[in-house]
Order: structure tokens, then C-alpha cells, then sequence
């Protein structure tokens, strides 16, 4: 049965007639000493297949437990058929830097940080701060997870506070080197644990 | 009293069901300049919301022309009921370039365009043309305004018509270092008013 107001559809066959927006949110993960944050296809309720053309993760305020070196970087990968978030991927990484004591701004290429047909995480960030006041925020967009013909692609851009109290800006873009779907995706550390934050994934409609 | 449709509940409680799939993107306030020395946004204030109801708030700079030809449009934020829009921050910022005679084109961090632990006013661009036709187009993020623990990361990026006749590619991030929760942001250019142009925020669910 049709809902109508003022002789306008307003609902009707289970779903709304009129506009409601283009960007749902689908699902929110919050830290809490989490070794991850894992958003599957099919499970608690989330939503990760062609459903949407475009999927979108809001990363906000992730605090690590751990800083110093290279072992405390939020990273994220893909998983494409198993149960392994191993998904083959080649990408490009690049930031910007600058300390708050006004030293080492410059932008560049990071080829520590760049993948070549590799399945390990994808590092999102560079050596973080894990102070108690600063956190980790950015985007992570997701194309056509559940094609079966083209690779997947992927662009991440975020802020960070680096161990060297400096505003770090990382810039990601790749793409997973399958043409099997992408079910589920996992956010964590590369060491050490998301001591608290949160993680909203949001699916942009097709039309 | 719950509206179901097709066995679907769209309605209830006074509120959109989560089946309904409502946008997640909600317009909370559009301020369009007319010669404005600022364009200013304050929690609780004139419908806006800039608080802890979203862990999120863009800010889309549309079509902002400067009374003044190359003036970069800038913003600040401030806490509580202070307005003198001076909280210390740190960012990068790295922009392309592409001029309409093709001499220039390049991709470089800008030193004297970033601030460290600066109070100043936050460039967003170059100069923009004041032309008739040339403007800036912008979109800032705000993350989590209203924390009291972490500092509050912001990202934007933008295209920018620049007084040298040619495209700016902007790309900055950074924080401010506080954690005293923000109630306020202004925009405006470096010097002049803002001739035209809109403004509107965003919050995401």
C-alpha cells in the first residue's frame, strides 16, 4: 500500500519514494583495545557488496597503544574469497610533514610505504605519535567491492600526528589485484592494539 | 504506533527506521556571502549544530569570490564563547599547479603557506582572481569537534581559479593542538571581503 501526502508518493513497496540521501550509513565500529576492526559482508549487519557502487570508511580519533619505529601504523587490507585478509595489492603512497617546531615541511614519495603485488596490510599512516591527546583521522574509499571483472580500487587520505610531533598528511591510492569480490575489510595496527576510536562505514547509492 | 510497508518499517518511534536507509549526510546551515567581511558558523546560533551530535562536519566553499584580487580565503575555529579565532595548530600543505599559458606546472609543498603551532588564520589556496568569473571551490572536514581528549584533525582540498590566470590543486591537513571542544569557525579572506560566493555544513552521521 502507497503512502501519499497531498497527493504526493511518499512510500510505498517497502521503501521510501521520495529522497532521502545518497550516503547511508551501514555500520559503526568502535575501539576498545581492539587488536582490530573487521567489517564483513553478512555479518552484524553490514553491508559490503554490490548493494553500492562506493563504499566509504570514516576513521575517527584511533589512538594506538603503541608508538615509536615503524610497528605502530594504521594499515588495512582486504579479504577476497577465504577467510585470510590477504588480497593482492600494488599501490602509490605519498605525505606531506610538518613539525609543530616548524621544521621538515616538505611533500614526498614514500617507497617504504607502497606495495607492489603484495598481500601484506596496507599501511595508512607513518610512525605514529600515541600520546594520550592525538589520534588518527581520514577516509578510506572502496570501489566495486563485488565486481567480478575489474580489479578494486582504493583511495585513502588522512591525518596523523607523527612520533616527531608533526602533522602528517597521507595520501593512498591502489588497487587490489583481483577480480574476485571483496567481502570483508580489517583496520589495525601493524603493532600493538586500537586502544579507542571509531569507524563508520557508509555505502553512496547508485542512484 | 510504528508505519510498516511491505513488511518493512520505515517509521517508528518518531524517527526513521535504520531499514529506511535514510542519508547519512544531513545540511545543517547555507550562509552565502554579499560583500561579508566573514562567514561565520556557531553552535547554537542561527540553527547551527557544531557540536557532539556528529563525529563529523564538512564545510563546501562554493564559488567564493574575493573583492580583492589575490587573496587566499582562509578559516579559524575558537572554543566556547571566545572569538578572537587563534587556536594553535599544525598542517602541511602541498598544491599543483597549472597556469593557462602552460609555463607553469608543478607539484611542490609550500613552507610559507603551513603553519607550526601558528594562531593565524588558516590559508586555504593562493591568491584567488577576483574576476568576474574566477573563484575558489573548497571542502573542509572537521573531525569530532566536541572531544575533550584528542586533538581535532582536519583535512580539506579544493580548486582554486588563482590571480595568475591558471589551476591550484590544493591538499592540506593538520590538527588543532587542543582539547578544549570548538564551538566556532570562521571563514574569510586574507584582506577584503568576501564578494560572493556560499558556504554550507554538513553533518555526518
Amino acid at each position: 500500500m502507497a503512502i501519499l501526502s497531498n497527493a504526493v508518493e511518499i512510500a510505498d513497496a517497502g521503501s521510501f519514494s521520495v529522497n532521502l540521501g545518497s550516503m547511508v550509513l551501514i555500520k559503526t565500529l568502535t575501539a576498545s583495545g581492539s587488536a582490530n576492526l573487521s567489517f564483513v559482508h553478512g555479518a552484524s549487519s553490514v553491508v559490503l557488496d554490490g548493494t553500492y557502487p562506493i563504499y566509504i570508511f570514516k576513521i575517527i580519533n584511533c589512538h594506538p597503544s603503541q608508538q615509536g619505529g615503524d610497528g605502530d601504523e594504521f594499515s588495512v587490507n582486504f579479504r577476497d574469497g577465504s577467510t585470510a585478509y590477504d588480497a593482492t595489492k600494488t599501490s602509490s603512497f605519498f605525505s606531506a610533514v610538518h613539525g609543530e617546531d616548524g621544521t621538515g615541511g616538505a611533500v614526498a614519495y614514500r617507497t617504504s610505504h607502497d606495495l607492489a603485488q603484495a598481500t601484506g596490510f596496507q599501511t595508512l599512516t607513518v610512525d605514529n605519535d600515541a600520546d594520550n591527546d592525538v589520534s588518527i583521522s581520514g577516509e578510506l574509499h572502496l570501489f566495486s567491492p563485488a565486481s567480478t571483472t575489474f580489479v578494486k580500487h582504493y583511495l585513502w587520505r588522512g591525518n596523523s600526528v607523527h612520533s616527531s610531533a608533526a602533522a602528517h598528511n597521507s595520501i593512498v591510492a591502489g588497487y587490489c589485484n583481483v577480480t574476485a569480490a571483496i567481502d570483508a575489510v580489517q583496520f589495525k595496527m601493524s603493532a600493538g592494539n586500537i586502544d579507542s576510536g571509531t569507524i563508520k562505514l557508509y555505502g553512496l547509492k547508485d542512484s | 504506533m510504528g508505519l510498516i510497508s511491505n513488511g518493512t518499517t520505515l517509521l517508528d518511534a518518531g524517527a526513521l527506521d535504520s531499514a529506511a536507509g535514510s542519508g547519512a549526510m544531513t545540511l545543517i546551515k547555507t550562509l552565502t556571502a554579499s560583500s561579508s567581511a566573514n562567514l561565520q558558523f556557531l553552535n547554537g546560533a542561527s540553527s547551527v549544530v557544531f557540536d557532539g551530535t556528529y563525529k563529523e562536519y564538512q564545510f563546501h566553499c562554493i564559488s567564493i569570490h574575493p573583492a580583492s584580487d589575490g587573496e587566499p580565503l582562509t578559516f579559524q575555529v575558537d572554543t566556547g564563547t571566545n572569538t578572537n579565532f587563534n587556536i594553535a595548530t599544525t598542517n602541511t600543505f602541498f598544491r599543483a599547479r597549472h597556469n593557462e599559458g602552460d609555463t607553469i606546472s608543478s607539484l611542490a609543498y609550500v613552507t610559507s603557506y603551513d603553519q607550526a603551532q601558528g594562531t593565524a588564520f588558516i590559508r586555504m589556496n593562493g591568491g584567488v582572481g577576483n574576476a568576474a568569473d574566477e573563484c575558489c571551490s573548497m571542502i573542509l572536514t572537521i573531525y569530532e569537534p566536541a572531544n575533550t581528549t584528542f586533538v581535532k584533525h582536519y583535512t580539506f582540498t579544493g580548486s582554486n581559479y588563482q590571480d595568475n590566470s591558471g589551476a591550484e590543486h590544493l591538499f592540506s591537513a593538520g590538527y588543532f593542538n587542543t582539547t578544549t571542544a570548538l564551538t566556532r569557525i570562521q571563514f574569510k579572506m586574507g584582506s577584503g571581503n568576501i564578494d560572493s560566493g556560499t558556504i554550507k555544513m554538513y553533518g555526518i552521521t
